[in-house]
This record gives structure tokens, sequence and C-alpha cells, in this order.
């Protein structure tokens, strides 16, 4: 799957949990832009997991600190 | 030219990471609320009652499941092995730190669990911290509870392995993440019998059988069940029928045991090699031989407690029921352990809580983000196999004029 297909995909999968309705750009990040804390991050990443059938082990989650990363990450953990 | 001197530069105070924390305290105790994380017990007078700030007060926050603190045998135990050995061994256990009780502690702990080897920790957490990031390293996954204790998530951060948690108790949802494990890598599986926050148990039939399914192996933390749950009181695992397909537990003396120290018994053939690899257990001196003394005892007058048990599962079973009759919120529906957590609305009513019933003399213990999962706040009762049923109805008694004047129920 290409960047683009994935970043749509992730883009479905936030929303519910977007609950401010902050615009969501590359550079967001989650601690600061999204204001989620630990349990939401915690389901957004099963929820992520599951959508794309991949694991984001918890090492990996401390590189991932904005939307672009993300994307990234998701794009190269399909291989 | 820079002439600043190195006396000039401005110095990042490494505290300020703390200034939220220290702010959350400062607003608490500015409403004039006691301090529940200073208490001092003046006296202790039993298992079940001590002295705290000049008054007698009814202990339910201790894990001291089976009352084995004052037990005479275990006492005598102890003193005798300081008249004996001395007050401490000023050695690791690799070195001039193993005296004939650490030995026979570990003996009372293979027999207590009918397992092959048995290590001995200086506490609790150096047992999970040191097992834990000893075997799994670098290119291992440790798929773990999201709840585990804080001495699991210190063990898996210690080592270099991928570390994968999931939901709560949630079956699929730890296989979907066994399952997408690339193939050949090493698993370990780490879950809980009780779940010391909630006091809830796990289903560690079904989540023993597919880790071993997706081959993985296992590590069950029976901290809160030693003593009294399952036949032989070896815990949740041994209650479900599944303790030979454990492959590590993990267990604590400073529960039910009455003292303190960790250990981890086991039956694999290579296990000894541990003692030799296991940076938490080399790097530490061992435990006092009158503390190895106790524990023996204990362990092996546990192995004959079952009227204790008995009264241990009636105390829960009685205080559930009555607290959840007055209303309150309780972390199981159904007792599930000798765990009972009462879930405050927020840390202020909290904490009001927590001092009203000390006022009535009744300690428990006030638990709070981040060691609670979902941010509770909650007030954690434990009961123990010598809190007799007065007690118990006393305790519903000062949890009922407490909570009305708090305004929780």
């Amino acid at each position: 799957m290409d960047r683009a297909t994935t970043a749509a995909r992730i883009a479905e999968v936030i929303e519910p949990f977007n609950k401010n309705a902050v615009a969501i750009g590359e550079t967001t990040s989650f601690a600061g832009d999204l204001e989620w804390d630990s349990l939401t991050v915690m389901d957004f990443v099963a929820a992520i997991e599951d959508e794309f059938d991949i694991i984001i082990s918890m090492n990996q989650q401390a590189e991932i600190e904005t939307y672009g990363q993300l994307i990234d990450a998701v794009t190269k953990l399909q291989g | 030219m820079n002439d600043m001197t190195p006396t000039e530069m401005p110095t990042t105070d490494l505290f300020s990471k703390f200034d939220a924390l220290i702010e959350t305290r400062r607003s608490l105790l500015a409403t004039g609320v006691t301090d529940p994380f200073s208490l001092v017990m003046e006296k202790v007078l039993s298992p079940t009652t001590a002295i705290c700030s000049g008054r007698e007060t009814i202990l339910l926050g201790t894990y001291n499941y089976m009352g084995m603190t004052f037990d005479p045998d275990v006492i005598a135990a102890g003193k005798q092995a300081l008249d004996d050995f001395g007050a401490g061994t000023t050695g690791s256990r690799v070195l001039n730190g193993t005296y004939a009780g650490h030995r026979a502690v570990e003996e009372a702990l293979k027999e207590f669990y009918g397992m092959d080897h048995a290590m001995v920790f200086s506490t609790g957490y150096q047992a999970n911290l040191g097992i834990i990031s000893t075997i799994a390293g670098k290119g291992d996954y440790i798929v773990l509870d999201i709840d585990s204790h804080a001495s699991i998530w210190d063990g898996c951060k210690m080592g270099d392995a991928e570390v994968v948690p999931f939901k709560h108790n949630d079956i699929e949802a730890m296989e979907k993440r066994l399952k997408r494990i690339p193939e050949g890598a090493g698993k370990l599986v780490i879950l809980e019998g009780v779940y010391s926050m909630l006091g809830d148990i796990a289903p560690l039939k079904e989540m023993i059988r597919v880790a071993k399914e997706n081959g993985a192996m296992v590590l069950v933390d029976e901290a809160h069940s030693m003593g009294f749950i399952g036949p032989n009181g070896r815990g949740v695992a041994e209650d479900q029928g599944v303790l030979d397909d454990v492959d590590f537990v993990i267990g604590t003396f400073s529960k039910s045991v009455g003292t303190v120290g960790g250990f981890c018994v086991s039956n694999h053939p290579k296990f000894e090699i541990m003692r030799l690899v296991c940076r938490p257990y080399v790097f530490t001196a061992s435990l006092p031989p009158s503390v190895v003394a106790t524990a023996a005892t204990s362990i092996r007058k546990l192995m004959h407690a079952g009227a204790k048990r008995a009264h241990l599962w009636g105390n829960s079973r009685t205080l559930h029921g009555a607290l959840k009759g007055l209303g309150f919120k309780l972390g199981t529906d159904s007792p599930q352990s000798a765990i009972i957590a009462v879930i405050m609305p927020d840390l202020e009513r909290g904490a009001m809580m927590w001092e009203a019933l000390l006022r009535e003399g009744l300690y428990v213990n006030l638990a709070r983000p981040p060691a609670t999962p979902a941010g509770m706040t909650l007030l954690r009762c434990s009961l123990c196999a010598e809190h007799t049923a007065e007690q118990v109805e006393i305790i519903t008694g000062m949890f009922e004029r407490a909570g009305k004047a708090v305004g929780i129920i």
C-alpha cells in the first residue's frame, strides 16, 4: 500500500478519536496538538494495528510523535 | 571572545518535570486533608490492628492476606536465625550471601508449588525486573496486559525486547498480537493472576491456551493470590487447572508470606543458569537470615492453611456484599480475590473519604493515577484471614458513616 492510500485509511481511523475536531496535518503532534492521554493513545494504536494487521511495539511508538511520522511508520511496517 | 565563565551558565532544573505533580499535591493538601501518603504506624498490635496518630486503627490495606506477620512460629524462627546467623549477609547470593536459610526457603518454595526450581530475590519488584529483563532480549517479543504492575513494565524497559501491550484481560486482542509477531522470534506472554488495583482475576485458562498455541512462553505474576487461591494456595493458575502450562511463576514474600522478598519458580530444565546471568539477582545483597527463616516457616504453614483460606474468602464475600448493598461502586461485580476496590468519583473526594475512614479508625489504601487503570481514584481494601466477623461488621459501619459524611452514598 502506498503512502497516500495509507494516509487516507489512517485519516478514517483517527476521526472518532479526534474529539476536539483539531485540523490534522503532517506535523500535528499526538501529545501536544491532540492532547491525548495515554489511554487514548493505547486505544488508537490498537485501532491502527487492527486496521493494518501490524504490530507497533512500545519501542516503535516512542519514535512516533507526529501524524506524518505515523503515516511513514505504518507505510513501512506493511512492508 | 567569550568571557562567560561556567558559573554564569543557567542551570536547567532537572526537577521541573515534577512541577505538575507537585502542584496537584499542593492543591490537594491545601483543602486541609491529611496527607494520604505519609501515614505513620506508631505501633503494630496484630496483623489487623495498629496505632496511627495515637488511635487504634483497623488495618484494611496491607495485603497481609494470611495474617502471618505475628504467627508465633514465624517470629520464633526469625529470632533464632538472628541469634544463629546475625543481622545480615552483607553479600550477593552468588558470593558470600547464600546461607543455609536461603537454600531452605527455596526448598520450601519448590515443595509449595511442586516445581523443580526456585530462585529467591531480595524483593518481588526485583524478581519481575530480573527475570523479565534477562529472558526477553533483543529481537524477542513481550506480549503483556496493559494493566500490568510497575515492576513488570520496568522489567520490559530494562530488557531490549519489543514490548506489545494488549487491552486488559482481552483474549482476542492478545491472540491478534501474538499472531502478528514475525516467524521465528522468541515470545513471552506476561499475565497476572489477580490484578491488584481492581482485585479482578485473569481468564488464565483461555489465555495460556492461546499463548501456547502461538508458541509463546508464559510468565504469571501470582503476588496477590499466593496462599489462598487454588486448592493448595498456589494461585489463580492452579485454581483454573493450568499451572503445569506456566513456564515461570513470580511471587512475593511481602503479602501472604508476611515478610519481604520475591521469587520465581519454574520447571525449565535450564533454569539454574539464571543465577549467573540475572543482574538484579547478582548485584544485590541477599535477604537477611531472619527474613528467609520467617519466610520458610510461613510458606510451610501456608501449605496447611485450609481453614484460614475459607475464613478469608468468607470475609471477602461478606464485605463485598455489604459495600455493594450500601451503594458503593466496586471494582468487580462479585468478589474475585481478597481485594475489594471502592471506586471514588475523583481524587479530592477520594482523599476526603480516605481521611473520614481514618478518623473512624480504619486504614485503607488510597490509589490514584498513574498506578490505577483508566485514571480512577480507588480506595483499595485488602482483607486478612485474621479479620474477625465482628471486625468486618465494624468496617461496614465505618464505610457507611464516612460515605454519607462525604456524600458518596
